[in-house]
């Protein structure tokens, strides 16, 4: 719908280097938002409750529009002629840039949680940073999309809240996610080295500093949800780099099935 | 046949912006909800842009052909349609005139200043609303997500109606 895609407004001329690290960045932010937002779709129809099913849906409908602007502005700053459509709809597993958590299959409502909690965690705390970063462009989407995060961690805290102190089942449930999706945590905070680069020159976040903001949000929602914060777990990554884990590609099967199939095919 | 307007004025343009309507929300025009940031009009040219109001909400790309549609019926053309994220869409740029009809219509207009914003309120006193039916203000929440985007899922205590609330999104 972007009949004129907002023009790049970056505050100084851009160096070499962040030109050629900004747009890895943004593809991975896009495609970290694409591929949960697609997770989550993947829930329609099948929640747990009617209202939850909405939530997930609703949360998988702001992540979508996150990606969209996203995949925009990285294509303009690829500036080969590529749209939006052909960064999500033609790139193989290996040329996606997201962190190894979000590709993880949904598992029970418990694991659907834990792995949303711990992305709303980190994507709440670096959309507050990039609002008031020095790309303008990466700003505007911030802007707009940490309102949305702001349900999303809120919801995720809560749910993670109940489950843990609810009954044995649901504390049984969310352990086992807990302990199955930990280790893709430190992925999240741990910089490419696209991000290493932007880190450098201004554009990206401190992650240390995001850290210990998350740090400091998981210990207030475990310890509500009498929960033991997870110590010295391994942490796996990978995905940044396109390493990704065998469920990106069955994911990928589907998402892009009908522009794989029927290139071109509009609605 | 559309006679060609030869030179539409700004106003002439707000006129028909106001002409359409939300596709979720019909009884809300686009400038009730306040998306619509700007209409410049160079000659032949017009520009109008608008500002999403939730990133996916998929009737931004529905709004944008309506708002060509209606113009072109007046013989504009060369329309140029901007979307804009910063500064974000907030519910305080909903109209009084369009808090009133969604009222009327049965949705629960937004309460101002009770943004879940940033405040990270885990459980916190859910927002008084009042029924949008029996006017009780003996409501609550039944989730923060609802219908659309924009809205979240409110029951009645005294009528026991469900209804839809607009949400504050500041």
């Amino acid at each position: 719908m972007t009949d004129s895609p907002m023009p790049a407004q970056a505050t100084t001329a851009p160096t070499p280097e962040v030109q050629a690290n900004l747009f890895p960045f943004v593809l991975q932010l896009a495609d970290t938002s694409l591929i949960l937002a697609h997770r989550l779709s993947e829930w329609c129809g099948h929640g747990p409750i009617l209202e939850q099913d909405l939530a997930m849906a609703n949360i998988a409908l702001d992540l979508l529009g996150e990606a969209r602007s996203y995949y925009q502005y990285a294509a303009e700053l690829e500036g080969k002629g590529r749209t939006e459509d052909d960064l999500a709809y033609l790139r193989s597993a290996v040329e996606y840039r997201n962190p190894l958590l979000v590709e993880q299959p949904n598992g029970d409502f418990a694991g659907t949680i834990v792995r949303q909690f711990i992305y709303d965690c980190f994507h709440y705390h670096l959309l507050l940073q990039l609002k008031s970063g020095p790309d303008a462009h990466l700003a505007a989407i911030a802007e707009k999309s940490v309102k949305e995060a702001a349900y999303h961690i809120k919801w995720s805290s809560e749910w993670v809240i109940r489950l843990g102190d609810g009954t044995e089942e649901s504390r049984r449930r969310v352990e086992k996610a807990i302990n199955t999706l930990w280790r893709y945590a430190g992925e999240l905070t741990t910089p490419s080295a696209a991000e290493k680069a932007l880190q450098a020159a201004g554009l990206v976040p401190d992650y240390a500093a995001i850290q210990a903001q998350v740090d400091a949000h998981v210990a207030r929602v475990f310890e509500e949800a009498t929960l033991p914060v997870p110590q010295g777990v391994f942490m796996q990554k990978g995905g940044k780099d396109g390493r990704h884990s065998e469920h990106l590609g069955y994911l990928l099967a589907e998402l892009q099935y009908l522009q794989r199939t029927y290139p071109g095919l509009q609605w | 046949m559309v006679e060609h307007v030869a030179a539409p004025t700004e106003e002439h343009i707000w006129q028909m912006l106001e002409e359409v309507s939300d596709p979720e929300v019909p009884v809300l025009n686009i400038l009730d909800l306040g998306i619509v940031r700007a209409v410049r009009v160079e000659g032949e040219e017009v520009y109008v842009t608008i500002t999403p109001t939730y990133s996916g909400c998929p009737a931004m790309n529905t709004i944008a052909t309506e708002i060509r549609l209606r113009l072109l019926s007046e013989g504009i053309t060369k329309l140029h349609i901007h979307n804009q994220l910063s500064p974000a869409w907030t519910t305080d740029w909903m109209s009084q005139a369009g808090r009133q009809k969604l009222e009327a219509y049965g949705i629960a207009p937004p309460v101002d200043g009770t943004a879940t914003g940033h405040m990270l309120n885990l459980f916190g006193a859910d927002t008084a609303v009042r029924c949008p039916l029996c006017k009780s203000e003996h409501t609550h929440l039944v989730s923060q997500f609802g219908s659309t985007a924009c809205k979240a899922h409110y029951q009645c205590d005294e009528c026991l109606e469900p209804f839809d609330y607009f949400k504050c999104h500041a």
